[in-house]
């Protein structure tokens, strides 16, 4: 399992300075993709299976694919004989240094950090019903399974039903504003 | 063994690489991708805080409802910004934020 979470952490680090580095816009986002994909098996080993395949399906299927469409749309090709701009590549450098050293001072003396994952995923249980949990859901617990996505729809619709709703409405919002701004001429 | 701290330093790598993307890269849709970046780091680091902080013997799910909405509102900002950049195209034939330095042509 550590070796698991190193590698998979390798690859999304790895990956995501490609990203940073790739002068071709394309290898940028399929090395985003990449780095996606480390993610979600991270995610899936923090037993978030659910929020796992989400961010497959969602960022590495639907966004990068939007993105590389916009790239051939546009046509962009690699950025070549631009100056660098050596101030600027000082001062970012100089930032996330003093970013990445803050945080591991700050988590070195976060002693509440320091918890391993105890109980393991086959143990995770409860035996209180939350209300309303399908009977389904309570089988797979007393089989000592987690039922991940039963429990992530049981909070979305029970404490969260009204921010759902109103998340629809943001993308519908987001969607009538994608076809204005792309419409050429308003008629 | 592996420990929230862990976690969280890993999340904390992602987000300064994005960070760094946002600050040195030139092209708007390279720095678009970096601040997706960024918010899976924080995605990253908030499953973290709900599968090391257990209600009940069950990850705290409230953690990865807001992680459900983050991604839902990701999403929304993908096609709206990348539109306002085909847009921009169209108007400048560039990309590039060196040459889109004023806020009206």
């Amino acid at each position: 399992m550590e070796l698991l979470f190193y590698l998979f952490s390798a690859v999304m680090i790895l990956f995501g300075l490609g990203v940073v580095v790739s002068r071709n816009p394309v290898t940028s986002a399929l090395c985003l993709v990449m780095s996606f994909v480390g993610l979600a098996c991270l995610f899936i080993q923090l037993d978030a299976f659910f929020i796992g395949i989400i961010q497959i399906l969602v960022y590495a299927g639907a966004v990068m694919v939007l993105f590389l469409f916009i790239i051939m749309l546009l046509d962009l090709k690699a950025e070549e004989g631009r100056q660098i701009n050596y101030l600027a590549l000082a001062g970012g450098l100089i930032l996330c240094l003093v970013f990445v050293v803050q945080l591991g001072s700050v988590l070195t003396s976060f002693e509440a950090g320091d918890v391993g994952k105890t109980p393991q995923q086959p143990e995770m249980t409860t035996d209180k019903n939350p209300e309303g949990l399908s009977e389904l859901a309570m089988e797979r617990m007393a089989e000592k399974k987690l039922p991940d996505v039963h429990l992530v729809g049981w909070t979305l619709f029970t404490k969260y039903n009204f921010p759902l709703q109103v998340v629809a409405v943001l993308l519908l919002v987001s969607t009538i504003g994608v076809v204005l701004l792309s419409k050429r001429k308003l008629t | 063994m592996i420990t929230l701290n862990h976690y969280l330093f890993v999340s904390g790598l992602l987000f300064a690489l994005g960070l760094s993307g946002v600050i040195l890269r030139r092209s708007l849709i390279v720095i678009f991708m970096s601040l997706e970046m960024m918010l899976s780091a924080a995605n990253l680091s908030l499953v973290a805080f709900s599968r090391f902080h257990l209600v009940d013997g069950l990850p705290n799910y409230n953690g990865q409802a807001l992680v459900f909405f983050i991604i839902t509102v990701a999403a929304a900002e993908v096609a709206v910004g990348l539109a306002i950049i085909v847009a921009l195209f169209r108007a400048r034939q560039t990309t590039s934020v060196d040459d889109i330095t004023s806020m009206k042509y």
